[in-house]
Parts: C-alpha cells; sequence; structure tokens
C-alpha cells in the first residue's frame, strides 16, 4: 500500500432520520424476523445473499459488489448504553461522544484539531451540503461548509474586479480581530474561515476530470464534490456528507429502497472515482445513523429502535461481519429493540487511532476496545 | 421625531416583522410604540400580492404541487404583506411544528398547515394545538394514520410532548403511550381511497391531494388512561387539556416566543420577562397575543440588551433584504430562487432538517451559509436599479447640497439600512472602502449612474458586515 498516514482521508456518511438495520442486512434465514415482519419484511426471494444467514437489501446491489471485493466491514448491533429514541438527542450523542450531558463539541470537530492543532489549513475538515454538522463544530476549528463547489466564493456577481478586490479587503479587516463577544467572534472566525476556504476550494473543481457519471441526487453530488477536492489535494482530511430521510414511520419498503439504491450507487461511483484518480487507497467512508428500528413493524413502517448497523467501506477496510447480529428473539430484546452489543465510540476509535494516528481517548470522551477492520 | 425613536421601531419592525424602509418608520413613529404593537397584534386586512394575480404569472403556484413553488408562494406573501407580524408568527409556528415536504410529497397540504397558523396565531395556544392535531400535513408527518386502537403509533404522542408544548424531561415513557392512545381515531377521512388511487395512478402525486381530517370513533381507544397524573377515558383534547395547563407548556412556549422574538441567549433579565410572560400565559387564558403584548412593552424588549440580540434566521433576512430593496413587489420572473435561497443558507421552507425544527441563533451561521448571506442580500441591496436602493439614493440626494464626502456616505448608509450599531473597527473599514470609490454626488443635475453605483456598493459592503446577521 501507498497510503502514508498524512494523506489519508476520512469520508463521513450520515444516514438521517435513523435506517432500519434489519431492512438492510436482513437476516433472512431466521423466522422471527418475518413473523415481526409481516408488513414491511423483504422476501427471502428478493434479498441478495450474504451467506446462508445474513443479506442485503435488494436494493445494494453495488455495495454487494464492494462486499465481494473485501472492501465492506459491516458494524453490527452497533449503540451505546441506555439507548434513547429521540431523533435529536440520539444524532448528538453519535455528533459528539457526549451520552450523559449536552455537550457542544463534535467528534470529527476534535480530530480536525488533532490533524491541524494549529489551524494552519482552514479546509482540513470539509462538509458537503447545508448546515454544519454537529460532528463537525468545535471552537476555533475551521471547517468549511460547502453547497455548491462550482460557485463557492464571496460577491461573484461584482462585475468591476477593482471594487470586488476592494470588497474582499474590506470583507477581511471587518471580520478580523477578537472582540470579547462570542457571537461576534463566531462571526469573526467563520467570516474569515469562509474567505480563506472559498480561495483554495474554487480551484478543485477545474483540477477535476473524471469518467465516472454520478446520479443527479443529492448523496451522488455531495459525493463526487468530495472526490472533486480528495483529487485536488488540497489538504482536506475529513469530509461530511448526509442523506435522508430514513425515518421511515410509514411506506417503508419503498422509501427505505430508495433511500438505498442512491448511496448504494453514489458509494460505488465514488469508489470507481478513486480508483480512477489513484486515491482508493487513501480513504476509507463511514455509514452511520442515529439508532436503529422496532423489530416489530407498525404496518408500513417502523418506529424508532436502537442497536443500529454502521458500515465502513474502502480499499484499506478488512470486509467482514464486526460485532454480533442481534438477537431477534423476543426475550432477547431490549424494550421492543433489537439489543445493541458494541458502543459505537469503540468505531470512532478505531478509525481516529488506527485510521487517522490519533489519540482517541479525548475525541471520543473514553477509552473503548478496537476493531480490526482496518488492514494492518 | 428622536433618532432613539427611529432606532427603537426599527428594532420592533425588526422582530414582529422583517425590517422597514425608513418612509415607514417615520410613519410608525408618529403613530406612536403602544399603537403599533397593538396594531401589529390586531391585524387588518394584509393586502399582500393576491392570489389571482400570483397565479396568472406562475401556474405553478396555482397548482401547488411543487416544493419551490409553495415556498416561493408563501415569499411573495412575506414580502408583500401589511401585517408583517402575521407572517412572522406563521414562520415562528412553522419553526417549532416543523413539518417536512419530504414525507409528504404534496405542497399543498403544507399551504395549508401554515394558513391554520396564520389563522390561529395570535389565538389561544389550546385551539392551536387541537388544530394542530387535526392537521392532515401534522397527521402524515408524524404518522397519526397509523395511530390505531390497540396498535398505536406514538410518533405524534410522542413530538406533541417533546417538541410541541412541554419540553423533554416533563413527561414520562408511559405518558407519551396514553398520549398516542388517547389521539388513536384522529386521521384522515379519506386514506384508503387515497392510497388506493396512488397505487392504481402513476401520476404521481394528484391522487393525495384532497386529504381532510376525520375522527374515527370505531379506531379510538376509549379506555382509562393516566396521563400526567391525571386519570380518565382521555380523548385528545383532554389530552390537550391538561397539556396547556402544565407550567412546563407555558415556560416552553414563553421561552420559545422569546427567543424567536426577543433574544437568542436567556439572561436573568430575560428569564425575568419569561416569567411575566408565563404569568400573562395563564391570566390570559393561553393567549399567544397577550403574550406577545407582554413581551414587546416589557422594558427589556425595549431596552439596549434586546438590540442586535439575535441572529437572523435565513428567512428573515432574506425576506428583510427584498422587501427593503422594494424588489418581488410584482410577479417576478424566477421567483422560486427565492425559496431556494433560504434552504442554500440553511432553512429551507418546508424542508426542516427534522420535526425539531432548526438549531436557531448564532448555529444559523457556518461559513456555507455565510457565503449564500452575504451574497444574496448584497445582490438585493448592491443594484441601483432596484427600487429600494433608489429610494435611499434619493433620499440622499435631498439631503445633499453638494458631493457626499465619503464618511458622510458611511453615516448615511448606516443610517438608513438600520440605523445599525457599527464597531469602529468596522466603520472604518467601510469608511477606507468609501474613499478608495471617490465623493458621489447625487444632486440631480449632477448625478451619474457611477455616483448611484458607489452607494449601491456601500450598501453592499455593509450587508456584508457581521453586525448586520444580528437582528
Amino acid at each position: 500500500m501507498t497510503t502514508t498516514i498524512n494523506n489519508r482521508n476520512l469520508v463521513v456518511i450520515q444516514l438521517a432520520g435513523a435506517n432500519d438495520p434489519l431492512n438492510t442486512v436482513i437476516p433472512y434465514a431466521d423466522g422471527h424476523y418475518y413473523d415481526f415482519r409481516p408488513n414491511v419484511g423483504i422476501p427471502t426471494e428478493q434479498v441478495i445473499p450474504i451467506d446462508g444467514q445474513f443479506g442485503f437489501n435488494p436494493n445494494m446491489a453495488p455495495v454487494k459488489a464492494l462486499w465481494d471485493e473485501g472492501k465492506v466491514a459491516i458494524v453490527n448491533g452497533i449503540g451505546y448504553p441506555n439507548p434513547t429514541r429521540s431523533h435529536f438527542r440520539s444524532m448528538d450523542i453519535w455528533h459528539t461522544c457526549e451520552p450523559e450531558k449536552i455537550a457542544t463539541e463534535g467528534w470529527l470537530g476534535r480530530v480536525i484539531r488533532d490533524l491541524d492543532p494549529r489551524g494552519q489549513n482552514v479546509i482540513t475538515g470539509v462538509n458537503f451540503g447545508r448546515g454544519l454538522p454537529r460532528s463537525m463544530g468545535a471552537p476555533g476549528v475551521p471547517v468549511a461548509s460547502v453547497g455548491n463547489l462550482e460557485t463557492y466564493g464571496l460577491f461573484p456577481d461584482v462585475e468591476e474586479e477593482r471594487i470586488r478586490g476592494l470588497c474582499l479587503d474590506a470583507f477581511g479587516k471587518m471580520y478580523g480581530g477578537t472582540i470579547q463577544d462570542s457571537v461576534m467572534d463566531y462571526l469573526g472566525q467563520t467570516g474569515r474561515d469562509a474567505l480563506k476556504g472559498a480561495d483554495i476550494l474554487r480551484t478543485a473543481p477545474d483540477r477535476y476530470a473524471s469518467t465516472v457519471e454520478y446520479a443527479d441526487n443529492p448523496i451522488a453530488q455531495s459525493l463526487k464534490n468530495v472526490a472533486q477536492v480528495m483529487c485536488a489535494d488540497l489538504g482536506t482530511r475529513v469530509y461530511y456528507a448526509q442523506h435522508g430521510s430514513f425515518d421511515t414511520h410509514g411506506d417503508e419498503v419503498k422509501v427505505h429502497g430508495g433511500l438505498w439504491t442512491q448511496v448504494s450507487g453514489a458509494v460505488s461511483d465514488f469508489m470507481a472515482d478513486l480508483e480512477e484518480h489513484g486515491k482508493a487507497d487513501d480513504a476509507i467512508v463511514l455509514i452511520w445513523t442515529e439508532f436503529g428500528r422496532r423489530v416489530k413493524d407498525n404496518g408500513s413502517g417502523t418506529d424508532h429502535g436502537s442497536g443500529g448497523t454502521a458500515f465502513i467501506i474502502g480499499n484499506p477496510v478488512a470486509g467482514g461481519f464486526y460485532g454480533q447480529y442481534p438477537s431477534l428473539a423476543e426475550d432477547d430484546h431490549l424494550d421492543g429493540d433489537l439489543h445493541w452489543n458494541n458502543d459505537f465510540r469503540s468505531t470512532y476509535s478505531t478509525i481516529a487511532e488506527q485510521w487517522l494516528g490519533l489519540d482517541p481517548v479525548n475525541i471520543v470522551n473514553g477509552r473503548f476496545e478496537q476493531w480490526d477492520f482496518l488492514r494492518k | 421625531m428622536s433618532n432613539a425613536d427611529i432606532a427603537l421601531m426599527a428594532h420592533l419592525m425588526r422582530r414582529a416583522g422583517f425590517g422597514a424602509s425608513r418612509d415607514e418608520l417615520e410613519q410608525r413613529v408618529n403613530r406612536g410604540y403602544a399603537n403599533v404593537v397593538e396594531d401589529l397584534l390586531n391585524p387588518g386586512a394584509a393586502n399582500a400580492m393576491p392570489d389571482d394575480l400570483i397565479r396568472r404569472f406562475h401556474s405553478d403556484m396555482a397548482e401547488m404541487r411543487e416544493l419551490n413553488s409553495a415556498g416561493a408562494y408563501w415569499m411573495y406573501r412575506m414580502v408583500t404583506t401589511e401585517n408583517p407580524l402575521e407572517e412572522k408568527l406563521a414562520l415562528f409556528w412553522h419553526s417549532l411544528f416543523a413539518t417536512g415536504y419530504s414525507k409528504l410529497n404534496q405542497a399543498r397540504a403544507l399551504m395549508n398547515q401554515i394558513e391554520t397558523f396564520r389563522r390561529h396565531a395570535l389565538g389561544d395556544f389550546r385551539t392551536m394545538l387541537i388544530e394542530l392535531s387535526k392537521d392532515p400535513a401534522m397527521i402524515i408527518w408524524l404518522d397519526n394514520n397509523d395511530n390505531h386502537k390497540g396498535d398505536i403509533n406514538e410518533n405524534y404522542g410522542r413530538e406533541l410532548l417533546e417538541l410541541f408544548s412541554m419540553g423533554i424531561g416533563n413527561y414520562t415513557e408511559d405518558d407519551i403511550k396514553e398520549c398516542a392512545r388517547a389521539f388513536t381515531g384522529w386521521t384522515l377521512g379519506n386514506v384508503e381511497y387515497m392510497s388506493t388511487r396512488a397505487s392504481r395512478d402513476s401520476i404521481w402525486p394528484y391522487s393525495r391531494i384532497a386529504w381532510h381530517f376525520e375522527y374515527r370513533d370505531y379506531d379510538h381507544d376509549d379506555g382509562e388512561k393516566t396521563f400526567l397524573g391525571q386519570t380518565g377515558n382521555f380523548n385528545g383534547d383532554d389530552i390537550v387539556d391538561i397539556i396547556v395547563q402544565q407550567d412546563a407548556t407555558a415556560r416552553f412556549i414563553s421561552t420559545r416566543l422569546f427567543q424567536f422574538f426577543a433574544a437568542d441567549h436567556v439572561d436573568d433579565a430575560g428569564a425575568a420577562v419569561i416569567s411575566d410572560m408565563m404569568a400573562t400565559y395563564f391570566s390570559s387564558g393561553y393567549e399567544i397575543r397577550a403574550v406577545l403584548r407582554t413581551l414587546f412593552n416589557s422594558d427589556y424588549f425595549k431596552s439596549n440588551d434586546a438590540r442586535f440580540a439575535r441572529v437572523k434566521g435565513p428567512v428573515e433576512l432574506v425576506v428583510g433584504a427584498v422587501r427593503m430593496a422594494g424588489t418581488y413587489q410584482q410577479p417576478t420572473f424566477g421567483a422560486d430562487q427565492l425559496a431556494r435561497h433560504t434552504m442554500y443558507m440553511g432553512q429551507g421552507i418546508f424542508q426542516p432538517p427534522s420535526v425539531e425544527g432548526w438549531h436557531e441563533g448564532a448555529e444559523w451561521i457556518d461559513s456555507g451559509a455565510l457565503v449564500e448571506r452575504v451574497n444574496f442580500v448584497g445582490k438585493e441591496l448592491g443594484d441601483p436599479g432596484n427600487p429600494g436602493v433608489q429610494a435611499i439614493i434619493n433620499r440622499l440626494a435631498r439631503q445633499a447640497d453638494g458631493p457626499l464626502s465619503p464618511d458622510a456616505q458611511v453615516d448615511a448608509c448606516v443610517d438608513l439600512l438600520g440605523p445599525l450599531e457599527l464597531r469602529d473597527s468596522t466603520r472604518t473599514s467601510l469608511s477606507e472602502f468609501a474613499a478608495e470609490q471617490g465623493p458621489a454626488d447625487l444632486r440631480a443635475d449632477q448625478r451619474t449612474d457611477a455616483d448611484e453605483q458607489r452607494i449601491a456598493n456601500l450598501l453592499r459592503l455593509l450587508t456584508a458586515t457581521r453586525e448586520y446577521q444580528l437582528a
């Protein structure tokens, strides 16, 4: 492998709204699955088998292809103690690694700070999409948040170059200096980061060409932008994108399947794009969701549960199952949910230490046993 | 008319509306602060752009099937209404009872929900919660159509308590289940018919349009329930009765109104105002109009502590800029872009990130959102051809007896866009920019396009400041 620790990239994809693990990696040989899921169970003949026990959702063929190449690690039964069924609280917990109290620092914000302690590169972390995820927010840590890479920048419609230059100069000065007011200082930092990040990021699309054609949906476009920035070698290390909504209380089979068609296709195209640009050994993708869903369906969908599934995908990944698939037998449920059996902070710790070479303890707020899902 | 009166009225109009031009501020100051508060709380005809005019120019807004059509339609109303508080409150309720297009694929149902919010915006909170519970978009959004006797779906029951009325920590998981039981049978009248048509017709989403509320006695769980310590054969409206009597509810709604209209951060003085609002909530029979009256007439609201104490949300930023620029007063090609721009800034109308709504305050701002904000507002107020910008230039021209010096340009623009309160270093940067551009001679017989553009450039830069991001 050609990779060195300083050019390793982490791409994080959030499946917002709580992806249903049972209809993603399907325990199709377990009669309980069909007993509990008379309405939203995926018929056995439609499941894409992985082995005699489990199979992928029918809309995940591209992920199955990556699995067959040994590039997909699946962490079953992932969760945290005393699971909450509130989306927002649970997302916060995953974002901040703080299950006990409300925290403001995101774990990826801490990763970015440790990767670039002096904040020398304002685009060490880049979010693709609208609004910064809490994962990436940490005081004093610059993060660029890019809606559309092609048009990213300030005052684009000022025609006269001299005036635009004066505007940019003035903007830099007006957003400079600290004033002991948290909101104004936050605005100042954000403005300075935006100014600097835009100058750098604007160059990425021009430096990119690819034979991969991404689909026209938000997650595919976000991953295309990730590839553009990664291939431009701008020093970005942490990339974030999200897709949803996976909150399938109703009409689950159709909605959930459609979403996975998009995610699977986007991830597969992204992997092909990295391969084409010689970056495939330098990146892993983490796909997470805030919690799982109830074992028993509610008619046409499923309510909030716990015990989810996470994916780690890429060339550097040692493919396979990690974590025990939670038992579906009723006696083993936790309040009607799959019983989680491994803490998500184990997965985060593994990535922080083994992939990015960082001390994971402060990043995830504690010491957690690590997995072997990365090739040594 | 003192500058202090103008500044106070500008503050009220930024909060209870979307800002105001200097002409409007002068008219309102003449009417008196307390009278203006009553005018806002007792709205007459909105005189917003009429539906028939909108539909003539935007056939998509007649059908109202799609997200951006509906968003732009609402933006027209916000941009042209003479009852700004009515629309601001509709936006408040949309933020609180955040319902998303993603699950409905049906914008008209969302517009109907907003109309319900408008109708009850200033009324009593009990009625609001009952109407919310009957709202077809909400029923679909939080799955109460799947909440059946003996087979509950607790989504609406949970969020009603957690996000819409009391807040987490004021009830138990059992209360949620009992609440959900009480709302069994609150569903859509023709949902089976609609779903049959939806499955038969390939043309999405015509078959989903005719949603309406229906109460089904046979699907209602009439058994005994214990909710927040009270026991009875409760139905949904009994549950709402119990909810609105709770201190937690009074605190929740007062705090949310305070943060939306007064200040993002609640300090000790703010907490005292919230206590007063809670007292009014109970004494008025849960009336939102009365609670807001207490807030707007409080010493705190009028004081410097509340000035520029909120980060403008994207919708109020965009609508404020458009109203100030005087654009979109008539049907305008590309109006659907207005709704897209607020989405780029992190607040897509009808697209809350979750049922929790948007994280407000400083969380509106990240580097991506800031770039979008600066670019959108700068384009509106940086174009001397826009009517509101012309109005500012003409006002400056009337006061000028010679070419305006760079410093005088800065003073005038800061005043007419707010008045804003700038830090010294911001003002210095603006003055340096103005000095680079040179004097502007706005007198009618001297004025050139370049003179006008200098003022517009300065307005553009002023809207790019940190200070302008605050309301």
